[in-house]
């Protein structure tokens, strides 16, 4: 008997991630390359890990405030005011959560009544639009473009805005594409939130992976502070993705309501992970740089490798990842992805993963040695000559 | 190009070619660079770091500390030279506090090395001291671990 008519129908809606597939071959295969993986290859700094490991010695192994302790969302703030001169104020505008995924759920939750719109400019993560369905939004994509290297504007978002238009959430640097939102980019979004009096949710956990340039903080911008809900963790930057320490910082009606949802359901998050996340912030910047330096290299290098290739990509800015347009091989997304893990037993993500604007591309991850995307490179020239 | 430098000491063995992608130069200038890194001994070897043990040679290391009465108009440089113009000598160190230099002497066995203690090292003239330390395990060597079980242990498609 079938369980499945039983389900909610808000979950039946939402379609299983489109990487699935891959992962089942790619696990069973030996000598797969990946550059499907979506996390730092780098462990966490050994100084964060000590932290952690020195305080369950101390028996530091009970709950913790429902916000978070109070010694990490201070840091947090001394964070935010140092590098972009934003305040928070830690006692009521800061919630520590389970990874972003966690606040990315808490904050849709938390403003959006059923049938309310969230404009998501795609390619995009995959969460963004099954988390604004489970929590009774309409998920309203608008696809960025690759001529303006995935960048969205003011005039495509105003295409699909409608009088149930309540939130715009954004991602950059962005997860496929690479792309950043320049400081012009975002004020022109920032006029049109504010002319539309629209919440922003602004996923920014690959900030401090901006190359080339400096991080611009959506809340940082003017009169923007009290309209966002800025999210941002651990994971990325300092190699802590199994961690699971995000943040939300935001006005305090905002990460109150966010603040009630979480101590219901998730309680707080690990206190030990929140001790390791308070040493990345105090002593852990040093490695993090080291580590940024590594992720770009390794981007000039693949993206040097796929012009090489003659395959279509824009120089990626942020994040670790290109998102090459293969459809110059006749191929589909999944076909590449599917014939060029079977053939050369390299794992990449088709773009359709992250919506229909992904269409044609390919998301490959430089998260990954020198050594392993110069031998992916290879596989792939290998892969492109024999299907002429 | 600091950051060439940096690549380079992790890894000697980067195709030009990669390391002109990486730091955004053409290949020539990479070499031109590596050239003259060379030259002006910035760049001093390409040597690959070998876990001799692993391999199956028995390795006996030994850390000397030596005390020294330095020596009119060259100090310690002069007695420093003849100990480490010894192919036995790895590494010779000037040091402050209780002693003067720190050597490390690679040899096949422990007599090799006390051998060469007291018949080359103690009989320097100015040498005053020596205390051997013999080496039990090496755990990390010029920034690598030597025996590191740390391995990638992410899942292979990750969004």
């Amino acid at each position: 008997m079938s369980w499945s008519n039983k389900l909610s129908n808000s979950v039946q809606s939402i379609a299983p991630s489109g990487i699935r597939k891959f992962f089942d071959i790619a696990a069973k295969m030996k000598d797969v390359i990946s550059l499907g993986v979506g996390e730092p290859d780098f462990v966490t700094p050994w100084t964060i890990r000590e932290s952690c490991v020195y305080g369950l010695e101390r028996g530091y192994t009970s709950y913790t405030a429902n916000r978070g302790t109070l010694e990490l969302r201070t840091e947090i703030a001394n964070h935010f005011k140092k590098n972009y001169q934003v305040e928070y104020d830690p006692e009521t505008e800061i919630l520590v959560t389970v990874g972003v995924s966690e606040a990315l759920d808490l904050a849709l939750r938390a403003v959006l009544n059923p049938g309310d719109e969230v404009l998501i400019p795609e390619p995009c993560y995959v969460s963004y639009q099954a988390c604004t369905t489970l929590a009774g939004g309409v998920p309203v994509s608008v696809p960025a473009k690759i001529e303006n290297e995935f960048r969205i504007t003011p005039e495509e978002l105003e295409k699909f805005l409608t009088e149930k238009t309540k939130v715009l959430l954004i991602g950059y640097p962005n997860n496929p594409t690479g792309a950043i939102m320049e400081r012009e980019d975002l004020l022109k979004i920032a006029d049109f939130a504010e002319k539309n009096d629209l919440i922003v949710i602004s996923d920014e956990i690959y900030g401090d992976l901006t190359y080339n340039g400096v991080h611009e903080c959506f809340s940082a911008l003017p009169n923007m502070r009290d309209r966002t809900i800025l999210l941002n963790g651990f994971s990325k930057a300092y190699a802590m993705t199994g961690w699971r320490i995000g943040y939300a910082l935001g006005n305090s009606d905002f990460i109150g309501a966010m603040t009630k949802i979480h101590q219901y359901s998730m309680l707080c998050a690990p206190i030990t992970a929140q001790m390791a996340a308070v040493e990345a912030l105090k002593n852990g910047e040093k490695y993090m740089k080291k580590m940024v330096a590594e992720y770009d290299r390794r981007r000039h290098l693949i993206y040097d490798g796929f012009k090489k290739l003659g395959l279509e990509s824009f120089e990626p800015r942020g994040a670790f990842y290109i998102f090459p347009n293969i459809s110059s091989t006749g191929l589909t997304s999944e076909e590449f992805a599917e014939k060029l893990i079977m053939a050369e037993h390299v794992a990449l993500v088709p773009g359709t993963a992250f919506g229909k604007s992904g269409t044609g591309h390919v998301r490959c991850s430089y998260a990954t040695s020198t050594e392993k995307i110069s031998e992916a490179l290879n596989r792939i020239e290998h892969f492109l000559k024999k299907l002429k | 190009m600091r950051e060439l430098l940096e690549v380079l000491e992790k890894n000697s063995r980067v195709p030009v070619s990669e390391l002109a992608a990486m730091l955004q130069k053409s290949e020539y200038e990479v070499e031109k660079e590596i050239e003259r890194l060379e030259k002006e001994k910035v760049i001093l070897s390409y040597g690959a770091l070998v876990n001799w043990e692993r391999y199956g040679d028995d390795v006996v290391t030994a850390i000397i500390e030596i005390n020294l009465t330095p020596q009119r108009e060259v100090g310690f440089d002069a007695i420093a030279e003849r100990l480490y113009r010894y192919d036995e000598v790895r590494t010779v160190y000037l040091m402050s506090g209780n002693f003067d230099l720190l050597v490390i002497i690679e040899g096949k066995s422990l007599k090799d090395i006390s051998n060469f203690v007291s018949t080359r090292l103690s009989t320097i003239e100015g040498v005053t001291q020596t205390r051997s330390h013999f080496l039990l395990k090496a755990y990390k060597k010029d920034g690598v671990i030597l025996d590191d079980d740390e391995q990638d242990r992410r899942l292979v498609v990750v969004p």
